[in-house]
């Protein structure tokens, strides 16, 4: 049984913690050999301290002895998309700029997490400053996909989602922009959360675009969804963007909602670019729903062609002026022989970034400029609007929206040098950054070549519970999850 | 050809916060270099901004007293800049919804003499917003140094319209937002701890042109006279400049007010593009009418107001106003005082504070709160002089005691013998007959209508007293008895 622990969910771990079946340092040992067995070639990982790992897992195991057992998810091995403080531990966004730096402080997620009886894990891998679709924008490495060891995890949080399906962790956190924790759960063929903004605290997520942040779980199960995500969320004193809503029971909640539901088809989200494999799963996926009584409701998101657009302004306004403390002058990567100031801000700037992270700075520096603030940045501002005024108008009509999660199943690591091709990766994601919504992605099947495909469903402002049910509703009679790849 | 100055102010004026701006760390002067920091001061990875609501408090109280707009929603922007005192390379700042807009600051000129008070005029403002402060470096030989301490101070900038002429009323200004902020306990405005700092804008032009001239910015005035000086040294080079033919560029130009000299530091064409768009991180804030009448609440009196009505309440005159009303506690001393002293003694309880009880204070160099004398003392004081219980001589030596004990007056006056002793009203009316039938040729004067002759009467009635009697006693004794007569 020991050799499968790394692949079962956390519900079911919970339930062999509680009767003493496994301890938290066998489940943690477990995760730690696997991952040394197979980190070399799945690249998930920038870092991870064994010991650390065993002592906080020795710690739970102490405190479940002693009756003090916190939750379901006491002794659980979590993973950390390497932008997410977890004090002691290295906080690199996977670039040359924060090779070096080790956060001496705890991000209100990882708080919590620990609060939960967490074994906070490893260091994982992203895109630097989690700009990318691909992981290749990594400063170190590029993640491969455990299922086809030749192809992207996706991106930016690769990382997290390889992590995950190669069994090296049994959740992992991730962010989402403009759909870095959605997309590579399609690409790796686990469930990925992105929370509606403000749910979950940003405080200690290295920012890349802070009116599209969110940080969210990646898990096997819906139902595990629902439990990390009940371990973060909720309002935080040190996030003025964190929303006070009331936290439900989201697990609870998955078994008392059963539908049938109205469901949206967005008319735009299955257009040209969209591959038919990737299609063919998602109607099969529509057609299950329907089957299940749901009403299913074709809507349309007139904005849709503007979100790529409308986001590449505003993410790029926002990381041209958050990146700017990446100066070399506190902490990180400094220019060792700068000539004066301006020479040390030029050289640590240009030796720290990578093409990608510099290409969005110079974008972003020049929307916001004296003269074309208006026309880009401003109006930029105002299509958000109109896009997020598009799927409030949907849900007057129905209940949640089903898309493919990505145009195609994971490709060829190398297969899109242009940024342009890289950026239409998130053409169906983008959009419920822009309107803040809830949206998560889940496997609805398999290419002919063996890659997870993704479906996507995205909800309404605050209502996870309702979304992770629809969800679970699929899960339940799908087996994809028990799929694994081979390795 | 004769010129007119236009001069506009921008002033810092830290706000005295426990903690910093958008952080729980600490704000304070004088500590050890960044100790008063955290993972936010610092711009730490991952770290966001939330805001001290004492800090927009504060600013509202000064808006109210400045008799500001305040906005009904103010919201927060990034001004973008790169430099080492700002650790996020940019400052969170207010851009085009700052929370006070328009507002005025009463100012006094100078009178023709100390102790005439001049003309007062108001100065409107533009605007004021609330912002971070940056932190400080300290240059070495080879290697520059930074103290974090004070960067995500809250700060607040208070611009005023171009609307003053000369340096007297920029320093007269300067000292009554001075004095507005250290009565609203929003600052403690100390120029050397950099909790009020102020740059100058400075044009000029032909009498009656209503065009503004070229604007020269005067930078690192650092104390309130050396605002004075720098700006009628600016005012006096611009009109050289173009006697002598010259044209003035726009420049931001550095004052040293130890040389009494400026020089230029950049010219227009260096000007920055700030990039300012709305802090993402932060949310707009509404200010609705409960949260503004809680502040005016708070909201002391304000300092000419105040000067009014103690002229109107109290006769008091502008030697003393001048000296009482600068000084927030020092007023409220005295009107304590005059309260306890009763009707009719507010000036001289007025002059026993400003003369005596500052004089000691000053000569050794205690502060107001330190006196052992309260205003029961002087108030207590007053009445034994105004009752004749004490004469002038002998209370200035029970207040020079009392100052240093804080015993109460009439004990001092006790123990020391001080206290007048006409307590014998046959004995003293005795003294007087005496006095009278000992002097014809003054009562002779007196009958023929010469009143200052009675005082003739008073030097051997005072003598036989031994110097103890009350001079109010004895002339009212001295004029009973020669209508008497």
């Amino acid at each position: 049984m020991s050799a499968e622990l790394h692949y079962k969910p956390i519900a079911e771990l919970a339930a062999l913690l509680d009767a003493k079946k496994i301890s938290s340092v066998e489940l943690t040992q477990a995760v730690v050999a696997r991952t040394k067995a197979l980190d070399g070639r799945v690249k998930a990982f920038n870092s991870y301290d064994e010991a650390d790992a065993l002592a906080q897992a020795a710690a739970s195991d102490a405190r479940r002895a002693s009756g003090q057992a916190r939750g379901a998810l006491e002794g659980i091995p979590v993973g950390f998309k390497d932008v997410i403080a977890v004090t002691g531990q290295p906080l690199t966004a996977s670039s040359r700029m924060l090779a070096n730096f080790v956060s001496p402080y705890d991000a209100t997620v990882t708080t919590r997490l620990k609060n939960a009886g967490a074994v906070c894990w490893g260091r994982l891998n992203l895109d630097e400053f989690a700009m990318g679709s691909s992981t290749e924008n990594s400063a170190f490495h590029t993640t491969r996909n455990p299922w086809d060891l030749t192809c992207v995890p996706g991106g930016s949080s690769g990382g997290s989602a390889a992590a995950l399906a190669a069994g090296e962790a049994i959740a992992t956190l991730g962010s989402d922009t403009g759909g870095s924790i959605r997309q590579p759960a399609a690409l790796c063929g686990v469930v990925g959360l992105k929370p509606t903004y403000g749910l979950v605290s940003r405080y200690g997520l290295i920012a890349f675009a802070s009116s599209l942040d969110q940080i969210g779980p990646f898990t096997r199960t819906i139902e595990d969804a629902a439990i990390m995500l009940g371990a973060i969320a909720g309002h935080d004193g040190r996030d003025s963007t964190s929303f006070r809503a009331d936290i439900p029971d989201y697990r609870t909640e998955l078994t008392k909602r059963k539908g049938p539901w109205r469901l949206g088809i967005p008319k735009e989200y299955f257009g040209a670019g969209l591959d038919p494999e990737v299609a063919a799963a998602v109607e099969q996926a529509i057609a299950f729903y329907r089957a299940q009584g749901c009403e299913i409701k074709e809507v349309s998101l007139p904005q849709t062609e503007h979100g790529v657009g409308v986001y590449y302004i505003i993410a790029t306004a926002e990381c041209s002026s958050n990146l700017s403390r990446y100066d070399g002058i506190r902490y990180g990567h400094r220019a060792k022989e700068a000539k004066d100031l301006l020479d040390l801000y030029f050289q640590s700037r240009a030796e720290g970034f990578g093409a990608e992270v510099k290409r969005r700075i110079i974008l972003g520096t020049y929307v916001l400029s004296s003269g074309y603030y208006d026309a880009y940045y401003l109006r930029a501002q105002k299509v958000r609007t109109l896009i997020r005024q598009d799927f409030l108008n949907a849900y007057r009509e129905v209940d949640a929206l089903l898309t493919p999660t990505a145009p195609t199943p994971a490709f060829k690591i190398g297969a899109k040098a242009d940024p342009l091709a890289m950026y239409l990766c998130d053409i169906y994601t983008i959009g419920v950054n822009l309107a803040g919504l809830p949206g998560l992605s889940l496997p609805c099947g398999f290419s002919r070549s063996g890659l997870p495909i993704g479906l996507q469903i995205i909800g309404q402002p605050f209502k996870e519970a309702e979304l992770l049910a629809i969800a679970r509703t699929y899960e339940q009679a799908h087996d994809w999850k028990n799929r694994h790849p081979s390795l | 050809m004769n010129y007119e100055a236009v001069i506009g102010l921008e002033v810092h004026v830290q706000v005295k916060t426990r903690s910093k701006i958008f952080t729980r760390a600490a704000a304070g002067y004088g500590y050890e270099p960044n100790t008063l920091t955290d993972p936010v001061v610092l711009a730490l990875p991952g770290t966001l901004p939330v805001m001290n609501k004492a800090a927009l408090d504060a600013t509202i109280k000064a808006g109210l007293l400045l008799s500001c707009d305040i906005a009904p929603v103010c919201k927060w922007d990034r001004k973008n800049y790169f430099y080492p005192d700002s650790p996020k390379n940019y400052q969170i700042s207010q851009y085009d919804k700052p929370i006070c807009l328009g507002g005025s600051v009463e100012i006094e000129l100078p009178g023709a003499a100390r102790n005439v008070m001049g003309e007062h005029k108001k100065i409107p403002l533009t605007r004021i917003h609330l912002e971070e402060d940056v932190g400080k470096l300290n240059h070495g030989a080879k290697d520059s140094l930074i103290d974090y301490n004070r960067a995500g101070t809250p700060l607040m900038e208070i611009v005023s319209e171009p609307a003053m002429h000369t340096a007297d009323e920029a320093f007269a200004y300067l000292t009554s937002l001075r004095t507005t902020m250290i009565y609203g306990g929003i600052s403690d405005c100390d120029m050397e701890k950099g909790q009020l700092r102020c740059d100058a804008n400075i044009s000029i032009r032909p009498v009656g042109e209503t065009k503004l001239g070229v604007k020269v910015e005067l930078k690192n005035l650092n104390s309130i006279s050396y605002v004075r000086d720098g700006i009628a040294h600016e005012i006096r080079r611009q009109v050289a400049v173009l006697a002598a033919g010259g044209t003035l560029v726009q420049e931001t130009r550095d004052y040293d007010g130890q040389t009494g000299a400026s020089q230029s530091l950049r010219s227009k064409e260096m000007a920055h593009d700030y990039r300012y768009f709305p802090d993402p991180d932060l949310m707009p804030v509404k200010v609705d009418e409960a949260w503004k009448a809680r502040i005016l609440a708070e909201c002391p009196e304000r300092p000419f107001d105040k000067q009014r009505r103690f002229y109107a309440d109290y006769q008091l005159p502008y030697t003393l106003t001048s000296v009482l009303v600068p000084d927030r506690s020092l007023s409220d001393f005295f009107e304590e005082t005059a309260k306890l002293a009763g009707v009719g003694q507010a000036q001289v309880a007025g002059n026993w504070i400003v003369n005596d009880l500052l004089r000691e204070l000053g000569a050794r160099q205690l502060a107001l709160a330190d006196s052992k004398v309260r205003p029961s003392h002087i108030a207590a004081l007053v009445r034994l002089i105004d009752a004749g219980t004490l004469l002038n001589n002998a209370a200035k030596e029970v207040f020079v005691e009392m100052f240093g004990s804080g015993e109460m007056p009439d004990v001092i006056a006790d123990r020391r013998g001080l206290k007048a002793v006409p307590t014998d009203v046959g004995e003293l009316e005795q003294w007087c007959r005496d006095a009278i039938a000992a002097n014809a040729k003054a009562l002779g004067e007196l009958k023929a209508g010469k009143d200052s002759a009675i005082n003739a009467f008073k030097g051997p009635v005072m003598k036989a007293a031994k110097g103890k009697a009350s001079p109010k006693l004895v002339d009212e004794t001295l004029r009973r008895l020669l209508a008497a007569m």
